[in-house]
């Protein structure tokens, strides 16, 4: 049948493929980041946030390093063409730098001052999304848009990287690749270092942990803020992908990033399935709209847009077993109780 | 554990944002000036697209009629209630002439301009409704956008070498499927066999600003073999040109001239002269002369129409031009009519 043939091609272009991966990569860092707050016993709705105020601050780095001088206003460092990589590349360490300065209030919030997990959360959210919005007016004039930045590009392989291997394996930007190796770093990290294991015991156990003398305010503190470098990171990508800011540009995808955290339970490997999950639903959904077929385009756009989020629901509720949180979670630790 | 206390925290943000908003002290009114407010779409300044076209005639307006900066104000809205609250800021603020950008305002104008019969108000893209009557001091700006979309779709079709043509839109709305009814009667009509590729942002106003996803729409229609895409979709559309430059593919801008978006890769854009209706408004509201009710501007009016400048020559053929002009007489007497749905 015609309808199954689009499907399937669908389903297998290298274009579905690629894109997955694309899709999905700010939201395994963000989720990646996730892992590392969450494991340590602080809840972080806040990776929202982080990502967006990370975005804001890649994309004024960026332009303030590489845009060419005009009239009055001086040209930045590195605003020469074989400059420009290391401008693009500083605006990225200036987004992980904002995610973990943004982390910081999270954190002190949360853990120093002992306050409601999720309510500080909100509240850096909502700080994010009001600060970039002002921050971008009084730089560039508008509250919606900054102006374009140079965008950190796949590499040029030539032929090669038209070919479907190129395509698929190396046909991303590099800061993909960085993502893959954060991935296989934080899974080492977390699971086979002295202090992912103590970082995992003061969010299962905190009592036990303190009487073993690790100081879990220190360890909670460094959980947050490496979840504000690693959702910073993946701020970053969003703006390099686009290569301009763009008001509230994250839409979300914190919070989707915090769901595939969960549904890949807690840890690193899982949270790369569940978001290359989510970033398929996407693409998927592209394609079927955007396929040369009458019979698919005639699927209302209504209906294309729910289907990630009709596919989360149906993997939340069937396919993945019961997820277990770390057991303190969102309880903040109080040294002096008996 | 005090949890309560930190509501106080966004709470306290939003009435800053509000108080920022208009307690700027507004100056002394000189006698005689014109003041101009104006409240942006989705989308905001800097869009390079619709809103920078709105601003564009604002600026005009400064310019050749001397008004000064001191007495205009614009204000970009985050969500839907603040569309409200910014035109009720601006009329009681003592603007002449008020101007509400996009058609997600026309509940709004219908309102405000009731509570403030004096002032002047101009509502772009304005959604007029059968049997509901426009307030007398609104001036409803409509545009054929099918008109100056049908040459694009010629332009399209004359131009891709696959014969596929892409579309991608905004928030799918009656207003974006005129672009679509008419790109792709142009394209059928220079090409009958053109296939066409459609993708929708979403169906919520924040489709109009989310360049990644259009990125991604952009790149899996060049996927299926499109050569070229024309985008409606206000900011979203910012990232089917990065879409462009990465595949070495075309890619139309829409309501401004979005050459500089990714030069070489834009073939042209479809223009709605957004900046002279505003301009004509706020001329006529100087002059004395403003009138409420419908205004309508296609080709014939110049409302519409697409960029064919020195720097597109080198991706726009002669003889493709001379075709789309063809197109484009016959529209203006009637010869062809183009649909909207």
């Amino acid at each position: 049948m015609n309808l199954l043939a689009d499907l399937w091609h669908i389903l297998w272009s290298v274009e579905t493929l690629t894109g997955t991966i694309r899709l999905s990569i700010p939201l395994l860092l963000a989720a990646l980041g996730g892992v590392f707050s969450e494991r340590s016993g602080v809840v972080n709705i806040a990776l929202e946030g982080i990502m967006l105020n990370a975005a804001f601050a890649t994309v004024l780095a960026t332009h303030a390093l590489t845009h060419p001088a005009v009239g009055e206003v001086p040209g930045g460092p590195f605003a020469d063409p074989d400059l420009l990589v290391f401008g693009m590349w500083s605006g990225v360490a200036a987004g992980m730098a904002a995610g973990v300065l943004t982390a910081l209030i999270h954190a002190v919030v949360t853990v120093t001052a002992k306050a409601d997990q999720i309510v500080s959360g909100v509240g850096v959210n909502l700080l994010a999304i009001g600060s970039t919005q002002f921050l971008c007016f009084k730089f560039f004039g508008s509250t919606s848009n900054s102006p374009t930045i140079p965008a950190i590009r796949p590499w040029d392989l030539g032929d090669f990287g038209q070919s479907f291997l190129g395509q698929v394996l190396f046909g991303y930007s590099p800061l993909v690749y960085l993502a893959f190796g954060v991935l296989a770093l934080a899974h080492v990290v977390l699971f086979r270092t002295t202090f992912g294991l103590r970082l995992q015991a003061v969010g299962e156990h905190p009592r036990a942990a303190d009487t073993l003398g690790v100081s879990v305010g220190r360890m909670r503190y460094a959980g947050v803020l490496l979840s504000g470098a690693l959702a910073g990171l993946g701020g970053a990508y969003l703006t390099s992908d686009v290569a301009q800011f763009t008001q509230n540009m994250t839409a979300g995808r914190g919070y989707i990033a915090l769901a595939a955290m969960i549904l890949g339970k807690w840890t690193p490997g899982g949270a790369l399935g569940a978001c290359l999950l989510f970033a398929f639903a996407q693409k998927f959904q592209f394609a079927l709209r955007g396929a040369p077929s009458p019979l698919l385009q005639s699927i209302p756009s209504q209906f294309t847009d729910m289907i990630p989020y009709l596919l989360t629901i149906l993997v939340l509720a069937g396919l993945v077993g019961r997820a277990r949180a770390p057991a303190a979670l969102g309880k903040p630790y109080e040294a002096s109780e008996a | 554990m005090n949890s309560n206390g930190k509501l106080a925290l966004p709470a306290a943000m939003v009435a800053v944002a509000l108080f920022g908003l208009f307690a700027s002290p507004a100056p002394l009114r000189a006698e005689g000036k014109l003041r101009v407010g104006m409240v942006f779409d989705v989308g905001g300044r800097g869009d390079k697209s619709f809103n920078d076209a709105a601003y564009r005639g604002l600026e005009r307006a400064m310019k050749e009629l001397a008004i000064n900066v001191e007495d205009t104000k614009y204000i970009e809205p985050t969500q839907t209630a603040d569309r409200e609250t910014g035109l009720r800021g601006l009329a009681e603020n003592g603007f002449d002439i008020v101007i509400g950008v996009g058609f997600l305002f026309t509940e709004a104008v219908n309102a405000v301009a009731k509570e403030f019969p004096e002032t002047k108000f101009a509502c772009v893209d304005y959604d007029i409704q059968e049997g509901k009557e426009i307030p007398a001091n609104v001036a409803a700006l409509k545009f054929r956008e099918e008109e100056g979309s049908f040459l694009i779709g010629a332009i399209s079709a004359l131009t891709s070498k696959t014969g596929k043509v892409g579309f991608v839109g905004g928030m799918d709305i009656p207003l974006i499927h005129r672009f679509q009814a008419g790109y792709a009667a142009g394209a059928k009509a220079a090409n009958p066999k053109v296939e066409l590729l459609v993708n929708y942002a979403g169906v919520t106003p924040d489709a109009f600003k989310d360049p990644s996803k259009g990125k991604e729409m952009g790149l899996t229609q060049y996927s299926n073999g499109a050569d070229v895409i024309f985008h409606a979709s206000g900011s979203t559309g910012l990232g089917v040109f990065q879409a462009a430059k990465e595949k070495g593919k075309l890619a139309i801008g829409v309501d401004s001239d979005q050459f500089a978006e990714a030069p070489g890769h834009v073939l042209t854009s479809m223009l709605k002269r957004v900046d002279v209706a505003v301009f004509e408004e706020i001329r006529s509201a100087q002059a004395g002369t403003f009138k409420g009710g419908p205004r309508v501007f296609g080709l014939k009016e110049d409302g519409v129409g697409y960029v064919s400048d020195d720097n597109n020559k080198s991706l726009l053929p002669a003889d493709v031009i001379a075709k789309v002009e063809e197109l484009k007489k016959k529209i203006i007497a009637g010869e062809i009519k183009v649909p909207n749905q």
